[in-house]
């Protein structure tokens, strides 16, 4: 297992192929589908996204409302196919990358090319496990979306397979 | 006749929904724990092994397996020389259920089609009702997550494609569906009935144990057959190639007209959760 800490340079990106093992620590912020037409809708009327979206990694996931004492509930990666539509938009302002579960459009994948970028894929339905992992976690727009919200999230240890990489490798 | 307080029915939806949330189904850690072993695929035994030290972090801790804790399907069968007092039934479901998501830390995931504003508090529940014979009730509880229920299929063949195009059917939906669903899948076939009750019928055969044979030998045939091509797909745990793409196949069968051939495949992710309670 290969360890990264994002966020991680193009340089480091180029690096990682479909099929590595990886564990993910450092930030990464979620964002599912009401989250990202929010976010296209912005992008698209030319305004400020809540977030720097360069070097960024948007974990596509919703998490279950956090015990006392714990940063997070179980969070695990929901299936990724259903941002295809979004994706490109947002790799295009300088997203660094996504993570999520299962196979993306050939689209997403050009764009992820395109732009340099890597998706990883999680390990889908293990929340319990992603969840442990997360060791901070704060709310950082649209708070109205309850677990659909942009959360930011601090990980150690997170483990994740490299889908596609920046060269068209695909694990799937 | 037998005087039940809907009361019960709210407890034991209570008590059902909450352990669904934490604890895979004992036919679904056993499949896992098969597949695990007998996957040949390197990176998706990761995943399986993965899985099964998720299963225990959930049960151990009582954190949600999966935090889609998903749409509450209940399927009640009432007995018919069961007279219920005290609230209304569907309130008592959705109050059991609304109490469970609240207590158990479970993702509410319920919202409007349109607007898609959350319930907040995961009801309505799916309810199903039965009228049975006896003076019992018997409460099914299925938390459903939506990655694998997108992928589901609802065919109306035609009578001359029979059994072949049943089984092309399974086989096609969870081809398409690939890795999206959270492979390897447990699917339910509704075979027969109308437009509706086939569906329904998929539905509860996901209520089945994981491994259990259909009585009906033909219909057990295509159980064993769909398995078999689903298994040579190679799609593999989470879509990363391997020989266990499903956990089983169980099918249910009912009556259906002179004219058709319903065919619904509901896709169950490899996160089987729920159980059941008589009261």
């Amino acid at each position: 297992m290969i360890k990264i800490t994002l966020p991680i340079g193009k340089e480091s990106i180029k690096k990682l192929k479909a099929g590595d093992g990886a564990l993910i620590s450092g930030v990464i912020l979620t964002a599912r589908d009401c989250a990202h037409k929010r976010l296209c809708e912005t992008l698209a009327n030319g305004g400020k996204l809540p977030f720097d979206p360069k070097g960024a990694f948007i974990y596509y996931a919703g998490p279950c409302p956090a015990k006392p004492g714990k940063a997070s509930g179980s969070c695990g990666p929901t299936t990724s196919a259903r941002m295809d539509v979004y994706a490109p938009a947002l790799l295009k302002a300088g997203l660094g990358g996504m993570i999520g579960k299962g196979e993306m459009s050939d689209e997403v994948r050009k764009a992820i090319i395109d732009n340099g970028a890597v998706y990883f894929a999680a390990i889908g339905g293990a929340g319990a496990l992603y969840g442990n992992a997360i060791k901070k976690s704060e709310c950082i727009a649209y708070p109205d979306l309850l677990s659909e919200a942009v959360y930011r999230l601090e990980v150690e240890n997170f483990p994740v397979v490299v889908a596609y990489d920046c060269e068209g490798g695909s694990i799937y | 006749m037998r005087i039940l307080n809907t009361d019960e029915i709210e407890n034991a939806v209570y008590g059902l929904a909450l352990n669904a949330g934490v604890s895979l189904t004992p036919s679904c850690r056993s499949a896992l724990l098969s597949a695990a072993e007998r996957e040949s695929g390197k990176v998706a035994a990761f995943a399986l092994n993965t899985l099964i030290e998720n299963a225990e972090i959930a049960e151990s801790e009582k954190m949600p397996v999966c935090q889609d804790t998903g749409m509450a399907v209940v399927i009640l069968e009432l007995g018919q020389k069961v007279a219920l007092e005290g609230k209304l039934l569907s309130d008592a479901v959705n109050d059991g259920v609304r109490r469970a998501y609240r207590d158990g830390y479970f993702r509410k995931s319920v919202c409007d089609p349109l607007t898609r504003v959350n319930t907040g508090d995961n009801t309505p529940a799916v309810i199903h009702t039965e009228i049975v014979a006896g003076d019992k009730v018997k409460i099914k509880f299925l938390p459903k997550g939506f990655g694998s229920e997108n992928m589901s299929r609802l065919y109306m063949l035609k009578p001359a494609q029979g059994v072949e195009g049943i089984i092309s059917a399974i086989v096609e939906t969870v081809k398409t569906a690939g890795s999206r669903p959270c492979p390897p899948v447990y699917i339910g076939v509704g075979i027969g009935g109308s437009f509706d009750t086939c569906a329904y019928l998929a539905k509860k055969a996901l209520t089945r144990e994981i491994g259990s044979v259909s009585p009906r030998r033909d219909v057990a045939e295509i159980e064993r057959e769909a398995l078999k091509r689903i298994n040579a797909l190679d799609i593999g745990c989470q879509g990363f190639h391997g020989d266990v793409t499903a956990l089983g196949v169980s099918c249910e069968v009912a009556p259906t007209h002179i004219a058709g051939l319903p065919v619904a495949v509901n896709v169950q992710c490899h996160c089987v959760r729920g159980g059941e309670k008589v009261l």
